[in-house]
């Protein structure tokens, strides 16, 4: 395990509906967080990575103009985009300039005021990050993509919706002990019972899955800076070490994908990558972020990375296995489901709530034991995009 | 020009393989494949990204298969609100797979994984061309 480059500082806002302010006002909040945290200023930052969807962007080349208003010139910045993994992808790419030595101090800002056009723009928008040639044209959008999955998969794997609602119930659990989360209540079995008039989670979006089984849009940013092994000891008392990186793509058209029973290929592209990077097994992760935009994804994300055995994630949930006091807790900041998916702002926010995990700063949210090794999953598109990185103390 | 008559509602006008509607009016769903290689692709593509040849062929996709998983959608894109609730499906033909709606005869009760299908093309009222899913 090379101990070569570490987050040393870890910004995030507040995930929440219509944020009243700009791009630029937006991306300062979680970025004077992160250089606060790692207690450097800009100066030290060598390299910044701007990070979203741009589809959700009125602003064009959105990094030079956040940039300026972070203060981070005459520094070079650059734009990184897949969508809903970019801030995972920005990592990947501050990492490699850092490794090359051309950088010494990066700053991976991830944003997204998804408020910035309308729900209706934004349902529209995120169908184009599909193949708009071949299958827009069928009426498809992002939530029938996540059905295609979860249907074959609950046919051939005996997972049922109570499966599922058990998912959202367990984002619900720790979303309320998120302040930085959208979605702060708790979830119960009677939100998901169509008998039940009240019920604010049973309705068919996409059959098989229904309204609470999918995360809602938020406006948020996120800001991790790395640094190499040199500034990371100079500047932090508690760095957290990049150990793996994974990443892997998949062919954009439904009708090329291998198996929709196993899931997401890139999830266990990009996990078996990363663990070799590592030197480590699924074993060894003792906390994890896990891309859930719906339900089921958590599922087959439990079996990308190597938690349940091919077809059997649904154990997981069953036995609380990925609770904060089992086996492999998961997603235990509430997760997309809770916190909202501030598309470019989402991976971001998932290294911050593992590197203060692994800091042993996470608070009510902490898994007990002081876990050394944690990782993060997240995914762009339906699959399109996977990223798994690993981190360590 | 012509891909504009694809679908129930089409996003691009313009690509090398918009004889795939001319073949639909022919009342044939066709995938294209490589003469250099025989790579065989559907959708269909103007490209072999298997040998990199621009020397393509049309091929008759088979017409029956099973259908491999499937989604009905309760709520719709801008322009296709009026359609709700459709089913969209991924049809397995045996080696090659293809993505379109179910035929609006199948109820969301009677669709099933593994089910017995039939592919065939579909013409809308306002002349927009496309294919579907149909019962074996
Ligand atoms: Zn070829």
């Amino acid at each position: 395990m090379a101990k070569d480059v570490a987050v040393i500082g870890v910004g995030q806002t507040s995930f929440v509906r219509g944020y009243e302010g700009s791009i630029r006002e937006l991306a300062f909040e979680a970025f004077r967080e992160a250089t606060q945290d790692a207690g450097i200023t800009q100066k030290d930052i060598a390299a910044s990575i701007f990070c979203s969807a741009p589809e959700y962007d009125k602003q064009r080349s959105p990094a030079g103009v956040l940039a300026e208003y972070l203060g981070l010139i005459p520094q070079p910045t650059f734009y990184i985009e897949t969508v809903c993994s970019s801030s995972s992808s920005g990592l990947k790419v501050a990492y490699s300039m850092i490794k090359a030595g051309l950088h010494d101090v990066v700053a991976v800002v991830g944003f997204q005021k998804m408020s910035e056009i309308t729900s209706a723009e934004s349902q529209e928008r995120m169908g184009r990050g599909a193949d708009i040639q071949w299958e827009a044209p069928f009426g498809t959008m992002m939530p029938a993509y996540y059905a295609l999955y979860a249907q074959a998969y609950m046919a051939k794997n005996g997972l049922t919706h109570d499966d599922l609602r058990d998912v959202r119930i367990k984002s619900g659990t720790y979303g309320q002990t998120n302040e930085r989360a959208v979605y702060r209540k708790g979830v119960k079995a009677s939100d998901f019972d169509p008998s039940n008039p009240d019920a604010r989670m049973a309705g068919a979006v996409a059959w098989p899955l229904r309204v609470g089984d999918a995360c809602a849009n938020a406006d948020g940013a996120s800001c991790v800076i790395l640094a190499n092994a040199e500034k990371a000891k100079a500047f932090s008392k508690k760095p957290v070490w990049v150990l793996g990186i994974g990443a892997a793509s998949e062919a954009v058209n439904m009708a090329a994908r291998p198996d929709f029973a196993k899931g997401l290929s890139v999830g266990y592209g990009a996990a078996a990558e990363a663990y070799k990077m590592a030197g480590i097994t699924a074993k060894d992760v003792k906390v994890a972020e896990v891309h859930d935009c719906f339900t089921i994804a958590e599922i087959m994300a439990y079996e990308g990375l190597g938690f349940a055995p091919m077809g059997d994630g649904k154990q997981l949930i069953r036995e609380k296995a990925t609770y904060k006091e089992g086996r492999i807790p998961v997603n235990v900041d509430g997760g997309l489901l809770s916190k909202g998916h501030p598309i470019g702002a989402t991976g971001g926010s998932q290294i911050r709530t593992i590197v203060l995990q692994l800091r042993d700063e996470a608070g009510p949210m902490q898994v007990p034991g002081s876990p050394e090794i944690g990782l993060v999953h997240n995914v762009g598109g339906v699959g399109l995009y996977g990223n798994v990185t690993i981190f360590g103390r | 020009m012509g891909f504009e008559k694809f679908g129930r509602k089409s996003f691009t006008a313009m690509t090398k393989v918009s004889k795939f509607v001319d073949l639909l009016e022919e009342g044939k769903v066709e995938g294209s494949v490589c003469k250099q290689c025989g790579a065989k692709y559907f959708p269909p593509r103007a490209d072999c990204a298997a040998c990199m040849s621009k020397d393509m062929d049309w091929f008759e996709m088979p017409k029956s298969g099973k259908l491999e998983t499937f989604t009905t959608a309760y709520y719709a894109p801008f322009g296709f609100e009026k359609d709700c609730p459709y089913i969209m499906g991924v049809a397995d033909l045996g080696g090659i797979k293809l993505f379109a709606r179910l035929a609006g005869d199948i109820k969301p009760e009677d669709a099933k994984v593994g089910m017995d299908i039939m592919i065939r093309p579909l013409k809308y009222d306002d002349g927009q061309m496309s294919f579907e899913i149909a019962k074996a």
